[in-house]
């Protein structure tokens, strides 16, 4: 089992003559746009594909004509391809790129809601948006458990298993005590202890980090089920019948359009996902923590040598994100579902992605966490109105997009430095 | 801990102390044999002492028997804990402390027991059929296992770390079954056609994150996790497409793999045991061969150790990572495809291939990325798994159990520092068991 550090090889350059990667990206894009306004205009139909601003066809809409939209939306998305072809700015790349997107992704919903079944030809906002977050919920606390870790140089692979541990003890303890704060503590605690095993074995046994965060998930997998069947099948109404929390409406806030109803009357897990998010930023990027946990997971040896304690930050911060990643899995059991067998199935692993195609940043990996979350989303919705599009590809695009990104089609990802490399103080 | 004075008087150490009581009673004439056979002269040790010294030392045997005692030792506090009836034995431990002993010993004993009389061989068996059958259970979980170790191992020595043997095997396995029930061939042709097909599906998806590796420098490990989740989705939408879905059934199955398309049994109707597991033997041995004797094998051992040095020296860095990558592929291909060619099952199913790619992974880790080493392994982890299933149906002890065992086995034998510290062993003569050295992304 012993792998020597391999550096990369080498990168292939990004900028040979005439096909910058903004030129690539922008033929990628013009082919997007010429699919969009060809195929998806064609197969619209003349209905009005209407955005409604509620959760049911009621109330104010945003209305176009199926066809129409495909059309425009598809045009939309070329130009910004071919703008990008033609030689567009460096500083522009970002948002044209974006509007091009959203312009082919509006393309297609213009389609496959005209394309419904009569009397289905209408998208509920409030619920996509709602379910968006609601399924990019687990996806924000695991990728924020694996930015606490990496950026601090330990590969944390386990969040599956942080994730499912943290539900399971927030069902167990929630359940026996009947109360959900006891719950939510028992959860914290229930992750920290998967990141205490990740920690001591690979800060003080020197364990490959990547080999362990696979173990540690088979473990916890092998853990939770075994006393799931032991305990909560045999006595569910004492072990697993966690009390829940009920929503929280914000007054004021719950009454804008739109934003409101998805966003202001969720449960706690959702206002505390977004205001982790906002301190895990600010602390990281203001902070002496911040600046400690950076350069530890840059250069350990410099940081060591400006009298920064290596191990002991290394050790706070992952199994800080275990009790973060144990909170995303309570805000199953103690707010949705009773526990099952594998119950996170594999959300860990969709975290880590949004972890890495936000390129370790608390902002990035909650983006990445919502558009996956949406692509979630939309599966469920197109299953709902018999889409031709099969909901298994749409589950694709999350992973799909991680591999585009990793392999620097969509920009360069980049881990800190020292991820992954356990420090030998020497 | 190199003194060999201080081994009586710590607990831990009896087996080894009582053996040397043992040998000192038979007699010294044994010792003197021993020393004449050895022919050294003065301090030179003996054979038997040497055994004896290194039994006990942190070596590879004695640190994966330990693990797996620890591990037993885990299972059991979990199986106690778990038990309602015999937790309440504890309540009053210090009234009867017997209670509580007998009932904890009646249920651990009872449990692992089964788990050996369903992996190894059963007392009460009354036929010839009956006491054959817990190996034949034993080798069939043991053959996928084989394929999916050998291909974590094989790219872990060239330096890469192939977490994707599960979505190898789920192509594999989708390609395999495919073959086996839309080709209409002779028997024979039919079953090599369906193998190799399952090899080829696991290379195509073994290609990619090889390729793109080798171009853009991409990690592996982050592409082949996401490529293990593209193939499961894959496999669910292929399912219940027309002409892959059995056509009498509403949920997700396909149609049976035809029979020219299975591998035979071996030893008869009545067991399970099938050919797949001396494909398993056959493969083990080419990796071994390949690895070792093959100038593809020195490239890709000199790769795995200094991909620098191996460029300067003018092996082709690029070309090496996708040729590993695509040889793991296949083997995991491979051993996907037994999971509908052998005797497990015939049609896909979303769970066909269960978990060998992930357990090939500690598999491989287990038999110390060796071939042979990661053969045993998978035989140990096929053991567990059949053991574990008659533990289950007799015992009433959850299957996941062995999950928990193997995951804990691999745990330990991953910081052999660990478990000679538990064990206060002896510093192994050798120094074999380092730690690994992480590469990160």
């Amino acid at each position: 089992m012993s792998t020597t550090a391999v550096p990369d090889v080498a990168v292939a350059s990004v900028n040979e003559g005439f096909w910058t990667r903004t030129r690539k990206v922008g033929l990628v894009l013009v082919a997007l746009g010429l699919l969009a306004t060809v195929l998806f205009g064609a197969l619209a139909t003349g209905e009005q594909a209407r955005f409604t601003l509620s959760e049911d066809a009621a109330g104010a809409a945003l209305e176009i004509n199926g066809t129409v939209g495909a059309i425009v939306f598809g045009l939309i998305a070329l130009a910004a391809g071919g703008s990008m072809l033609a030689g567009l700015p460096k500083r522009w790349f970002v948002p044209v790129l974006a509007v091009g997107l959203v312009a082919f992704v509006l393309s297609f919903l213009c389609w496959q809601v005209s394309a419904a079944p009569t009397g289905q030809n209408f998208m509920p906002l409030v619920n996509i948006v709602r379910g968006t977050f609601l399924l990019a919920l687990p996806l924000i606390f695991g990728s924020l458990a694996g930015v606490l870790c990496e950026r601090s140089g330990v590969v944390n692979v386990a969040i599956e298993g942080q994730l499912l541990m943290g539900a399971f003890s927030g069902a167990l303890f929630g359940s026996i005590s009947g109360s959900v704060w006891v719950g939510l503590v028992a959860a914290a605690i229930g992750g920290s202890l998967i990141s205490l095993l990740l920690a001591v074995f690979s800060i003080r046994y020197l364990v490959d980090q990547v080999v362990m965060g696979i173990v540690l998930n088979l473990l916890a997998l092998g853990i939770t089920g075994f006393l799931y069947e032991r305990l909560m099948q045999t006595d569910a109404a004492r072990y697993n019948s966690a009390p829940r929390f009920s929503n929280w409406e914000i007054p004021l806030l719950s009454d804008i359009p739109l934003l409101g109803p998805a966003l202001f009357r969720g449960n706690i897990f959702l206002y505390l996902a977004l205001l982790l998010v906002l301190v895990i930023h600010i602390a990281l990027f203001r902070t002496r923590w911040g600046l400690r946990t950076r350069s530890v997971g840059e250069h350990p040896t410099a940081a060591d040598t400006l009298g920064v304690r290596v191990l002991g930050l290394r050790y706070r911060n992952v199994i800080m994100a275990g009790a973060v990643a144990g909170i995303g899995g309570a805000s199953y059991t103690l707010a949705l579902f009773s526990f099952t067998k594998n119950m996170i199935g594999g959300k860990g692993f969709i975290a880590l992605a949004a972890l890495i195609f936000g390129r370790w940043s608390p902002t990035g990996a909650l983006l990445a966490a919502l558009f996956f979350g949406f692509a979630d989303q939309l599966a469920t919705y197109l299953g709902a109105i018999n889409s031709v599009i099969p909901g298994q590809f749409l589950a694709m695009l999350p992973y799909l997009a991680t591999i585009l990104a990793v392999a620097g089609l969509v920009g360069r990802v980049r881990a800190p430095a020292a991820d992954g490399k356990p420090y030998i103080k020497g | 801990m190199s003194d060999p004075n201080a081994q009586p008087g710590s607990p831990d150490k009896e087996p080894a102390s009582e053996d040397q009581a043992a040998r000192t009673a038979v007699g010294n004439t044994e010792r003197a044999e021993a020393a004449t056979t050895t022919g050294g002269p003065g301090p030179r040790p003996t054979l038997g002492r040497l055994f004896l010294e290194n039994l006990w030392a942190a070596n590879t045997f004695t640190v994966t028997l330990l693990s797996l005692v620890l591990a037993m030792v885990v299972g059991a506090v979990l199986m106690i804990i778990s038990d309602p009836e015999v937790l309440a034995t504890y309540s009053y431990i210090t009234a009867r402390p017997s209670d509580a002993i007998n009932a904890s010993w009646t249920l651990v004993s009872e449990a692992y027991a089964n788990l050996f009389k369903g992996s190894v061989f059963d007392p009460a068996a009354s036929s010839f059929n009956a006491a054959l059958s817990p190996i034949s259970e034993t080798l069939t979980y043991t053959a996928p296992l084989v394929f999916t170790g050998l291909s974590v191992a094989l790219a872990f020595r060239g330096g890469l770390f192939n977490i994707g043997a599960q979505g190898q095997a789920t192509m594999g396995v989708i390609l395999a079954a495919l073959a086996g029930f839309l080709l209409p061939l002779p028997p024979g042709l039919h079953l090599l056609v369906a193998v190799l097909a399952g090899a080829l599906g696991g290379a195509i998806w073994g290609f990619i994150p090889g390729i793109l590796k080798a171009r853009t420098g991409a990690h592996e490990v982050i592409n082949t996790i996401m490529l293990n989740y593209i193939a499961v989705y894959f496999l669910t939408w292929l399912i219940v497409q027309n002409g892959v879905q059995d056509p009498n059934r509403t949920d997700a199955i396909s149609r049976p793999v035809d029979a020219s398309a299975q591998l035979p049994r071996l030893f008869g109707d009545g067991l399970r045991a099938h050919a797949g597991i001396i494909l398993a033997v056959l493969a083990t041995w080419a990796v071994a061969w390949l690895l070792n004797r093959s100038t593809l094998g020195f490239e890709l051992r000199a790769v795995g150790a200094n991909p620098d040095a191996a460029r300067t020296a003018g092996i082709s860095v690029t070309r090496t990572y996708v040729l590993i990558m695509v040889f793991a592929g296949a083997l995991a291909g491979l051993g996907g495809s037994q999971m509908v060619l052998g005797t497990t099952a015939a049609a896909l199913t979303p769970l066909v291939v269960a978990q060998i790619g992930f357990d090939g992974i500690l598999v491989a880790l287990l038999g110390r990325v060796k071939p042979w080493g990661v053969a045993l392994a998978a035989l140990l982890f096929g053991a567990l798994q059949a053991g574990g299933n008659r533990m289950q149906s007799y015992s009433g002890i959850s299957l996941e159990l062995v999950t928990v065992l193997q995951a804990l086995i691999v745990i330990f034998i991953a910081a052999p520092a660990l478990v000679k510290a538990i064990f206060q062993l002896r510093a192994a003569r050798a120094a074999r068991l380092q730690t690994s050295l992480a590469k990160g992304w």
